[in-house]
């Protein structure tokens, strides 16, 4: 019960306040009823809320409430029957007043609906106008309803007036006579008039309608018949051209002239032409702006950075690769009379694009690469890869009928398709380009990319995505076929790399798989003998296209940093048994410190391997070198230098796996001197690019000692030992500072202070210093806790209202019986007396 | 005797024959034949023949037909006219000898089945022959077991022709016994003195076997009942040596000693240094002993002499060992190969505990900072990852050594006061030096190291980086790492355009290589 009730105890208790303030702002409150509550101190800013006090009232409104509410109760504690309001919805507060009340009125009316039984004949409905019964104004039925006929208010009639009002002075007399006349008449005489007035009125009102009706009509015939005037008066004007609607007169020449220069672009203001040097200056900021980028990754401190994109994009940006970089908007322009749209093959801004990027590509080709058949077919592939392109805009223009200009190169490549379907898989790739030859290949490949440019059709992005796995697949198998076709690799190197400018994810993700796939073999070789040997020549030139592809500089790159590992594992677990692999791991080394040619990294295994690879060319192995971390399981095939005195070439080719197969003695020489001048330069670069490391003559040591027999035995060409000679003196000339380390000066650690901390107040009356949870929290354990004290509050109250009930109940009880017995006695007394009184008369008698 | 065709048909001749010996004291010359039947190259029917035996004299053997006390020579009692029982005993004994020798020759070389089978049979005859002793008891309640047939099993068990791993895998079922246990240690023991007797060059599957066999045996750590017996005794002795763990502690311990006293194979000394710190040192009675192995394998090097070292820090640490070398030796092991071998994780778990008191001198652990610095030069990537943490943690232990990595107000040098060459940690002079190999490092091509490296630069936070789960790193797992690794989303792309596979000018495989 006190449960119960504690919820409206609740209600009550922010009551009384609210009527102490009402209290107070009333001034004939009471002086002495209202209850101030002092303070001791004044707190600026701070909301008091109950310095004032209504004791007296907000006590007698508690115990009315508690009379109302909770002796009720009381009083009925023992009682079983209750009364219940069965009223439609009354305690539905979903439901609005409005709609309870139409919804009772419904029930009320059906009820009576119902209620017409057959035995109560008389009952009828009520009738009712506006809420009023129709019974109720049958009698006083003077009302005329003037509303119901909306069109004649504010329309005072003579006789209307005369009726209401009485007045009007012609009207009067008409009216007395009129009553005179009728006064004949007599018995109905006002009902009557009424009636009559009623009807006079219908009449009037339905004549005014006809009128309207006329009135109507006329004005629609005289909109015709001025129509009709109208177009004998003015033959043309655009209102009756659109509402006649009829037939299009033919555009003449002149009027298609004019709209056509009315719809011509009006030759914008453009920006003007740029000069040489300030395009070059442009290009040359471009590619800062790239540098910087490059130097930001490389030091690796783009953690806390923001990421920069490396060009601006625009919000519809599809990321497809397609950019726009020509107005291709088209004239309107008539043709034979009609307006001349045009299909555009919208392939043709991006093929145009990668054209421009392939001549790019191989007209600026490598020189080293011109002594080879590759420089003329390249030129003349650029050149036809051009009309190719062209050609394949135009076959796809749907009504291009004729190609009349076909000549005499193109009948021999006639073979080709022109458009290709994007390989599904691997095999039918390879199918594609079986049998071709290296341009046909790379044009094959060109063209897939152009059909299936991701601009063209939805799926094409996936699809192109797929085929730089392929290719890259294809690339290792070229390497892996015996010749390996370099030549053809070097070439589909400008597709790869563009394939992977529009797809970078797909590409990363290829490239990595191609790596991991190369490093779980060689783990698994590593695992079985403890050792590996060097792979072949396909996963060279992954390591390579990888390091073409992405930035090697960087501090971390999710594809270069696994390569690098990759290389470092070549040269640590692939242990050096014959030429080949010299050569092999020689070109590892290249491409090692072609990977950090720009951030100049320290790379160990290289040294390890370069000292490795001197040692085994020492000739008399006295040395007291030590034991360096290399494993050279083969000496006598090892890079023994011989005296052969023969030409030292710096490039040195057939360097490939297929390129050292039936060697005579002179030739392995040739070879081994050339591995040994590619070591030695290796050297050279290692020592200009570690020369500022802290430790470099530690690092460089081994390499040192090696160098110095190497030129102490005097059994190299001349120009060996001048260049061993020049790599010593320049290891010399490096700095040899030793600068005690410091560490960077950390940040002191506050002392602990006594002075007090300030902390802002923001809101008064609010727990400071916790998070919003916590103060939520305290906030929540506050109010519960007052709840709890304040409903503990009013049960106490309650039970002491009940009791105060009961006591006042046993009292009256009390009092009732004393009276009663008191009347009793009282009675009894005067009986008694009566008696006595009785008896004393008879005593007397 | 007529022979039956097939290995059913002599099975069951045998069985007859055991039958018949059973049964009847005068058909006892059917024996000869049974016999004989051990003899035969067959390898059935030396099974059959083995399983026949077995019955025969087990069964005699549990009967007590066996003549007990010392063997007269088989002539003399014949000769004798003693009674006709004591003449069929001691002729029976002889052909139970003639029996067990066959067997332990079959032990050391025929199939592996018929070594099982002879191998559990000649085990059988022991348990029984120790429950019916056949040697009379000096006194009351003296402890006997058949001494001669169980050295004969372990003799035949440690041959010097075949590798008997399978079977020594069989035979440590037994060695769960107490017993057994006590009288193999002395029994090898025994053998393995005797190894070299004779012989200059011993083969290697005799020290495998003698491995095999010795690592098998391992002692209960605490004093217990011996509970479990082979030889079911009726009751235990407490005057009886078998039952104390301290005397199975002498046997082990001698038995290893002598064992370890020859010039070990290399292989043999590295498997044997892999279990003494756990299975060696702590059984034996007198720990120290083995300082003579352990000082002999620590001047080996390499692998081996870092095994010497852990079995020579336990004895240092636990049993009070005097060993002033100990350090320099460790300074000695750390050579650039450290980082290269298999054993790699070994080497710094085991370096991390020996470093990892506090109380070393600040010069010695500055010399072993210093020099795996230097040696970090030549590591590949995933050492790296191991030594660098190993080395701040090294400096966080020895806060004197600070100085250097921080050495404010320092003199500027012109060359490195550290000698790399000095074999002695005292002299070597690390303490005047810096560890600029790191800031070499710093530089290094791998992220990961970089930042490890990158560590000395701000002031070492207190606690240590624990190195275990970095010991096990291989290189394939931070390439697979790598991988994994997620970047900011678009992957950055190389800006100069390609033009073929050397295609930049400047690039080192285009000056050096060309296509062709």
């Amino acid at each position: 019960m006190g449960k119960a009730r504690s919820a409206g105890a609740r209600g009550r208790a922010p009551g009384a306040p609210a009527g102490a303030r009402g209290g107070r702002a009333r001034p004939s409150a009471n002086p002495f009823e209202v209850k101030v509550n002092r303070q001791k101190f004044q707190v600026l800013g701070r909301r008091t809320r109950h310095d004032v006090g209504l004791p007296g009232v907000s006590r007698a409104r508690a115990l009315q409430k508690r009379t109302q509410t909770l002796l009720k109760e009381y009083k009925e504690r023992d009682k079983s029957n209750v009364f219940r309001d069965k009223r439609f919805g009354e305690y539905n507060s979903n439901i609005s007043p409005e709609e309870k009340m139409m919804k009772r009125f419904a029930l009320e009316q059906q009820r009576q609906h119902e209620k017409k039984s057959i035995y109560n004949l008389n009952e009828d409905e009520e009738l009712t106008h506006y809420g009023q019964s129709l019974a109720d104004i049958e009698k006083h039925n003077d009302i005329v309803d003037s509303d119901s006929d909306a069109e004649d208010r504010g329309v005072l009639s003579a006789e209307l007036t005369a009726a209401h009002f009485g007045g009007g002075g012609g009207l009067l007399h008409k009216k007395t006579s009129q009553q005179q006349g009728e006064e004949g008449e007599q018995p109905k005489s006002r009902r009557e008039l009424i009636e009559e007035l009623i009807a006079k009125s219908k009449q009037e009102k339905r004549e005014r309608q006809s009128q309207r009706e006329d009135a109507l009509e006329l004005t629609e015939k005289l909109d015709q018949d001025w129509k009709e005037i109208q177009t004998l008066l003015a033959r043309k004007t655009p209102k009756s051209e659109s509402r006649g609607g009829k037939e299009k007169p033919k555009p003449d020449a002149y009027d298609m002239m004019v709209r056509e220069l009315g719809f011509e672009m009006k030759a914008q203001p453009s920006n003007r032409m740029k000069t040489e040097e300030e395009l070059a200056q442009e290009e040359q900021e471009r590619l800062e702006g790239l540098e910087a980028e490059r130097l930001r990754r490389m030091l690796g401190k783009e953690e806390d950075e923001h990421i920069k994109r490396p060009k601006h994009t625009s919000a519809d940006d599809l990321s497809d690769g397609f950019v726009l970089d020509k107005d291709d908007r088209r004239l309107l322009s008539y043709k034979d009379g009609k307006m001349n749209v045009e299909e555009e093959p919208s392939g043709e801004a991006s093929s145009s694009e990668s054209e421009e990027e392939e001549g790019k590509g191989s007209s600026a080709g490598d020189p080293e690469e011109s002594d080879g058949p590759d420089g003329p077919s390249g030129l003349e592939s650029d050149v036809e890869s051009k009309d190719e392109s062209e050609r394949t805009q135009e076959e796809r223009r749907p009504n291009a009928g004729e190609r009349s200009t076909a000549d005499d190169r193109e009948t021999a490549r006639a073979e080709l398709p022109y458009t290709f379907a994007a390989p599904e898989s691997y095999e039918e790739l390879k199918s594609l380009l079986s049998g071709r030859s290296m341009e046909e290949q790379l044009l094959v490949v060109e063209r897939i990319q152009k059909c299936n440019h991701p601009s063209l059709a939805v799926g094409n992005k996936a699809k192109l995505e797929k085929l730089f796995g392929f290719l890259l697949e294809y690339v290792g198998d070229l390497a892996t076929s015996d010749p390996p076709d370099l030549g053809g690799i070097n070439k589909l190197v400008v597709q790869l790399y563009n394939l992977c400018q529009m797809f970078p994810e797909a590409a990363s993700s290829a490239v990595k798989f191609v790596l991991r796939d190369a490093m779980h073999d060689m783990e698994g070789m590593v695992e079985t003998t403890g050792r590996a040997a060097f792979p072949g020549l396909d996963v060279l030139i992954y390591l390579k296209i990888a390091g073409i592809l992405f930035p090697t500089s960087d501090f971390w790159h999710p594809v270069v940093t696994p390569a690098l590992l990759c290389l470092s594992q070549l040269l640590t677990k692939c242990p050096v048994q014959s030429l080949q692999d010299v050569v092999k791991g020689l070109f590892v080394c290249c491409v090692f410190l072609d990977y950090v040619s720009l951030s100049q990294r320290f790379i160990p295994e290289l040294i390890n391997f370069l000292v490795g690879i001197l040692y085994i060319a020492t000739p008399n192995k006295q040395s007291q070198v030590p034991s360096v971390c290399f494993d050279c399981s083969s000496d006598d095939d090892g890079v023994k230098s011989c005296s052969l005195p023969g030409s030292l070439e710096q490039a040195f080719s057939g360097l490939w796996a297929g390129g050292l197969k039936a060697q005579t003695e002179t030739e392995a020489n040739h070879t081994r001197l050339s591995c040994l001048a590619v070591c030695l330069a290796l050297v050279r670069r290692c020592v200009t690019a570690y020369g500022t490391l802290p430790s470099f003559h530690d690092i460089v040591r081994p390499l040192r000692a090696l160098l110095t027999e190497h030129l102490a035995a005097r059994s190299c060409p001349p120009e060996l030992q001048e260049l061993s000679r020049s790599i010593l003196t320049e290891m010399e000339k490096q700095p040899k500072y030793y600068r005690p380390l410091v560490c960077e000066k950390s940040k002191p650690v506050p002392l602990k202070l006594f002075t007090p901390r300030l902390v802002k107040v923001l809101e008064f009356g609010k727990k400071q210093g916790c998070t919003k949870e916590e103060q939520e929290r305290k906030r929540l354990i506050h109010k519960h806790k007052r709840e709890f004290k304040g409903a503990v509050r009013e049960i106490r109250k309650d039970n002491q209202f009940l009791a105060r009930m009961q006591l006042s109940e046993i009292m009256e009880r009390d009092a009732e019986r004393k009276r009663k017995v008191k009347q009793l006695f009282n009675s009894l007394a005067t009986q008694e007396g009566e008696w006595k009184a009785l008896k004393r008369k008879k005593f007397k008698k | 005797m007529e022979r039956e065709a097939g290995p059913g048909g002599a099975r069951r001749a045998l069985g007859r024959l055991v039958e018949a010996v059973l049964a009847n004291r005068g058909k006892a010359n059917a024996v000869f034949d049974i016999l004989a039947v051990l003899q035969s190259e067959d390898r059935e029917e030396i099974q059959e023949a083995v399983r026949a035996c077995s019955r025969l004299f087990g069964a005699l053997l549990a009967r007590g037909e066996l003549f007990v006390g010392q063997l007269p020579s088989e002539e003399m009692v014949m000769a004798g006219s003693r009674g006709a029982t004591r003449k069929y005993r001691v002729w029976m004994r002889h052909r139970y000898h003639s029996c067990c020798n066959r067997l332990g020759e079959l032990l050391a070389r025929s199939s592996f089945q018929v070594k099982e089978l002879a191998l559990s049979t000649l085990m059988k005859f022991v348990q029984l022959e120790g429950e019916h002793p056949l040697e009379k008891p000096k006194w009351e309640g003296n402890y006997l077991f058949p001494h001669q047939l169980f050295k004969s099993v372990v003799g035949g068990l440690l041959s010097a022709d075949e590798d008997h791993s399978l079977l020594l895998c069989q035979f440590r079922e037994y060695l769960e016994h107490d017993d057994i246990r006590y009288h193999t240690m002395q029994a090898a023991a025994d053998t393995v003195a005797r190894a070299t007797d004779g012989r200059p060059e011993v083969p290697l599957t005799f020290w495998n076997n003698a491995f095999t066999l010795l690592s098998s045996v391992s002692l209960p750590r605490q004093e217990r009942a011996p509970s479990s017996f082979y030889v079911k005794h009726a009751e235990l002795s407490d005057k009886w040596k078998v039952v104390h763990l301290r005397e199975h502690r002498k046997a082990f311990q001698q038995m290893w000693l002598r064992f370890l006293k020859h010039q070990l194979p290399l292989r043999i000394c590295k498997k044997v240094l892999v279990i003494t710190h756990d299975s060696i040192l702590p059984h034996l009675a007198q720990p120290s002993l083995m300082i003579d192995f352990l000082a002999r394998a620590c001047d080996l090097g390499g692998a081996v002499s870092l095994l010497a070292l852990n079995g020579l820090f336990i004895l240092i640490h636990k049993h009070n060992l005097e060993y002033p070398d100990f350090y320099r030796k460790l300074y000695g092991l750390l050579d650039p190969s450290v980082f290269h071998v298999k054993y790699r994780a070994r080497f710094f778990h085991l370096a991390d505990l020996f470093l990892s008191s506090s109380h070393l001198p600040a010069y010695l652990v500055a010399a072993f900072t210093k020099r795996l610095a230097r040696l970090a030069l030549t590591a590949p990537p995933e050492a790296l990852l191991t030594v660098l943490p190993f080395i701040c943690n090294l400096l966080r232990r020895h806060p004197a050594c600070r100085v250097l990595v921080h050495r404010p107000r320092g003199p500027e040098l012109d060359a490195d006061p550290y000698d790399p060459r000095e074999e002695d940690p005292a002299q070597s002079r690390a303490l005047e030096s810096s560890l600029w190999e790191l800031q070499a490092l710093q530089r290094h091509y791998h992220p990961e190291v970089s930042k490890a490296a990158s560590a000395v630069n701000q002031a070492l936070s207190e606690a240590e980086v624990s190195i275990a789960p970095l010991l096990e790193l291989t290189a394939f797992q931070i390439f697979e790492r790598e991988l994994e690794k997620k970047g900011p989303e678009p992957v950055p792309l190389e800006f100069i355009p390609a033009h073929g596979l050397l295609g930049r000018r400047a690039d080192l495989c285009a000056q050096h290589f060309t296509l062709s």
